[in-house]
């Protein structure tokens, strides 16, 4: 085993968390999600200059050939910022899809401008009714003829950073009933095209969405990403890299939650002493540390295993680690609240907006209570 | 031993389902179900028609509008307010200040304030905490001076809830800062139109502002709007905090999340059929009504064994500490529930702001309101505060 990150790696880390440091503090962070379009289109630029945005893309397409450790790096980092861009869905879900099922013209389209900041993209997967089942999908492609224009119709909900996207990647339906594992098809579909629809909210974290929805939006047969029918096991795929990333971020945001809870416990005076004096507190704190350290491991498990072939034992290790981490980040949020007192329940206060979204986290791409079923069915 | 209502109570529980059902307001009542929070002339309406009814304030000495109903009456009352739903009426009022001033108070201020307060003309807000009074509430900092016929006050509150709606400030003060610090502290009544008097919003982890900080720069409060003596304030103040035992730990309330809960889950798909047959969700509502039947019973053993009034069982910090574990685990499961649905933010909406029928507005609270569920094991004595009590109190250690 080797747990040490490479000169390459350790360089990104560096840079990464420097560069939060220095322009993405709190107050800064208020600036952006109070401002539009909710995010930094600064720090996305500067996130292209250190590379990150073409991080797992390969070389000849534009990119830096890098793997999931890189990917968990910057994630822990975003979490520990609370970073508000559009990282998971234009390069981790949509950038995803397109790394994994793209056509060599797709790829080497739009992998150089989303690498250098340029092009932004929405992964419009999920629907309303699906819940956390990926197959559960009734967005339909049609076509006349084989070589005739697609037509999508459908509604697509809680898709990240739609409201700017300027490209989607769509999954529809080109055969099959509604949870059909079999029929799903990934098209390239631009976010003006006539017959998209978009209804652009904020969600409880502060981060931005849409619902999409698509009215006979037309589409020339290569917007088609990989063959049509066999989407699933991409998609799949993808959610499992796009988890392991969400499991680093909320070991970023857990840690740094919790390094303030105990910066507070420090200085917090009552009854004439600070209140991490309180053997009762200390060992509130020493629990959070136990669970982070806990949930930092099954991230780096989720890690290792994105990228592992057999679809099931992938699976299995990303859903337990979703599981665990994301009972974690909420008990560590709650927590961290708790021992703040009340002004932990106020906007002002960080441990608030880490808690919020820590329970996003949990409740994206699948809860822990449905990755726990995940890992209970397949125990052998 | 008879854990059963007795058929007077269970007459006594139809009585006041009825009541509910015809009396309230259906866009209130609509509010209630939705998780939305109510406005003041909301709340207003809602606490007169209580009142004409004469149930505004059970609680309280008969001679002051009380309704003379047992603890088991109370707790019916309760529940099925929360069950109904219905809103709470003021707590402020009709649990902190309303029985202070009938134990405490004199003949002319209870004529004053009492019928005020219980028809909610008179909001009330609580100015106890201080940025560094907080668990450790004695050591408040807010002076007050006697000069002549009034009280010079000086200091700073915080989370002083409602104060933007209130019309009065019940006031804890220091007299004394000589002696120790539970003793030179005393109780006053201030009008929160009087000059000096800055209330600046807190916004909560929620979106929403409910919650204050307030400064008071040389504001005169009359000698006459002194709850009983000087410097005994503190007595008056731990009277208010353990008087409220019957509804402490709201069961009703988490009662009707679950409840709500488990209708969602019936028209939510799953994987192909609803989540409400999914055996993990059915296993965790167990888990949660277990919980919920105890406390209720837990609760009426403890209200049942009659304790004077003004010196709760200690052991009612049970009641308040897994009564607040359980509404938050109840506002989980909501959460849980709804899923993606709960993602979308709108502020405006939890304000009631506006209503605009939409097939997604039954999700748009529930995150808000799951997150400033962590409050409640905060305010009133943290639940670790509350350990702490059990475990000086009750076990002696
Ligand atoms: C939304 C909201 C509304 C409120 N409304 C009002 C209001 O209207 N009027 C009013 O007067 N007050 C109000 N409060 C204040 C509330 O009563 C206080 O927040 C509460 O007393 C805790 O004080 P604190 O916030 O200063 O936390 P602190 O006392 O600083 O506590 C911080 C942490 O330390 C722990 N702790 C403290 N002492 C000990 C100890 N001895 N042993 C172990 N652990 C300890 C606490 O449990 C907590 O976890 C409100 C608070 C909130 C959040």
């Amino acid at each position: 085993m080797d747990f040490e990150l490479t000169p390459d790696q350790q360089m990104i880390t560096d840079g990464l968390q420097r560069l939060l440091a220095e322009r993405y503090d709190f107050e800064h962070r208020k600036v952006h999600l109070f401002g539009a379009p909710g995010w930094s289109r600064d720090m996305w630029s500067r996130y292209a200059e250190m590379g990150l945005l073409g991080l797992p893309f390969a070389q000849s397409d534009g990119g830096l050939g890098c793997g999931p450790v890189e990917t968990m790096i910057v994630s822990e980092a975003f979490g520990r910022a609370l970073a508000l861009e559009p990282y998971i869905p234009t390069v981790l879900l949509a950038g995803g899809c397109l790394r994994l099922a793209g056509t060599p013209a797709q790829r080497s389209d739009l992998v150089p401008r989303i690498a250098e900041g340029s092009e932004l993209l929405a992964f419009a997967h999920v629907e309303r009714q699906a819940r956390y089942d990926l197959a559960d999908v009734t967005t339909t492609a049609q076509r006349p003829t084989a070589s005739a224009d697609w037509t999508l119709n459908g509604a697509k909900s809680f898709v990240l950073h739609a409201d700017t996207a300027d490209k989607l990647i769509v999954s529809a339906r080109v055969s099959g009933r509604q949870r059909d594992r079999s029929g799903l098809a990934l098209f390239l579909v631009d976010s003006n095209a006539p017959g998209v629809a978009r209804r652009a909210y904020v969600m409880q974290d502060g981060m931005r969405a849409a619902d999409v929805t698509l009215s006979n939006v037309r589409v020339s047969s290569d917007a088609l990403l990989g063959t049509a029918g066999n989407a699933l096991p991409i998609i799949e795929r993808v959610v499992d890299c796009t988890i392991a990333a969400l499991c680093a971020e909320a070991v970023g945001a857990m840690t740094r939650a919790h390094e303030l809870t105990v910066e507070y416990l420090k200085v917090r005076k009552q009854f004439g002493a600070p209140i991490g004096s309180f053997q009762a507190l200390q060992h509130r704190a020493v629990d959070m540390l136990v669970m982070i350290e806990q949930a930092r491991s099954l991230s780096m498990y989720a890690t290792m295993m994105a990228e592992e072939a057999d679809a099931k034992t992938r699976a299995q290790a990303i859903s337990a680690a979703k599981s665990y981490v994301g009972r974690a980040g909420k008990l560590v949020g709650e927590q961290a609240i708790q021992l703040h007192g009340g002004i932990g329940v106020t906007e002002e206060c960080a441990v608030g907006h880490y808690y919020r979204r820590l329970t996003m986290i949990d409740i994206l791409l699948g809860d822990s209570a449905h990755h726990l079923a995940v890992v209970a069915a397949s125990a052998d | 031993m008879d854990l059963r209502f007795t058929a007077d109570e269970l007459a006594f529980r139809d009585e006041v389902q009825q009541f509910f059902r015809i009396a309230v307001p259906a866009d209130i009542r609509r509010k209630c179900v939705l998780g939305q929070r109510l406005s003041k002339p909301e709340l207003q309406r809602w606490t007169r028609i209580l009142f004409e009814k004469g149930w505004a304030t059970p609680a309280w000495d008969p001679e002051w509008g009380g309704t003379g109903w047992s603890p088991v009456q109370q707790y019916i009352f309760k529940e099925e307010l929360h069950m109904a739903p219905a809103p709470e009426p003021l707590s402020f009022n009709v649990n902190m200040i309303g029985p202070v001033l009938i134990a405490f108070g004199t003949d002319e201020q209870k004529r004053r304030f009492l019928p005020s307060i219980a028809r909610l003309d008179y909001w009330f807000c609580q100015g106890f905490s201080e940025p560094g009074a907080g668990s450790d509430l004695a050591s408040l900092r807010t002076s007050a001076r006697l000069e002549g016929d009034h009280y010079m006050v000086n200091g700073q509150k915080l989370w002083t809830s409602t104060a933007h709606h209130a019309e009065w400030c019940f006031l804890l003060v220091r007299t004394d800062p000589n002696a120790k610090k539970q003793q030179g502290i005393t109780y006053l009544l201030m009008d929160m139109r009087s000059p000096g008097i800055t209330v600046r919003p807190i916004v909560t982890i929620d979106g929403h502002h409910e919650t204050n900080e307030m400064f008071l720069e040389n504001v005169r409060i009359p000698v006459g709007n002194r709850i009983g003596e000087e410097n005994k304030g503190w007595d008056y103040a731990k009277y208010l905090l353990g008087n409220e035992r019957s509804g402490i730990a709201r069961v009703g309330i988490s009662k009707m999340r679950v409840r709500r809960a488990k209708e969602l889950a019936r028209n939510i798909d799953a994987g192909g059929r609803p989540l409400s047959e999914d055996r993990g969700f059915r296993e965790r509502v167990a888990l949660l009504e277990i919980e919920l039947k105890a406390l209720e019973i837990t609760q009426m053993r403890l209200i049942s064994a009659a304790a004077p009034a003004g010196k709760p069982d200690p052991k009612s910090s049970i009641l308040k500490m897994k009564g607040s574990e359980l509404q938050q685990a109840a506002a989980q499961l909501l959460l849980e529930t709804a899923g993606y649905e709960a993602m979308e933010f709108d502020r405006d909406f939890l304000r009631g702001a506006h209503s605009t029928p939409s097939p997604h507005d039954w999700a748009l609270t529930i995150a808000p309101n799951h997150y400033f569920a962590r409050h409640v094991s905060i305010v009133g004595g943290s639940n670790e505060i509350q350990r702490n009590i059990l475990a000086k109190t009750v076990l002696g250690l």
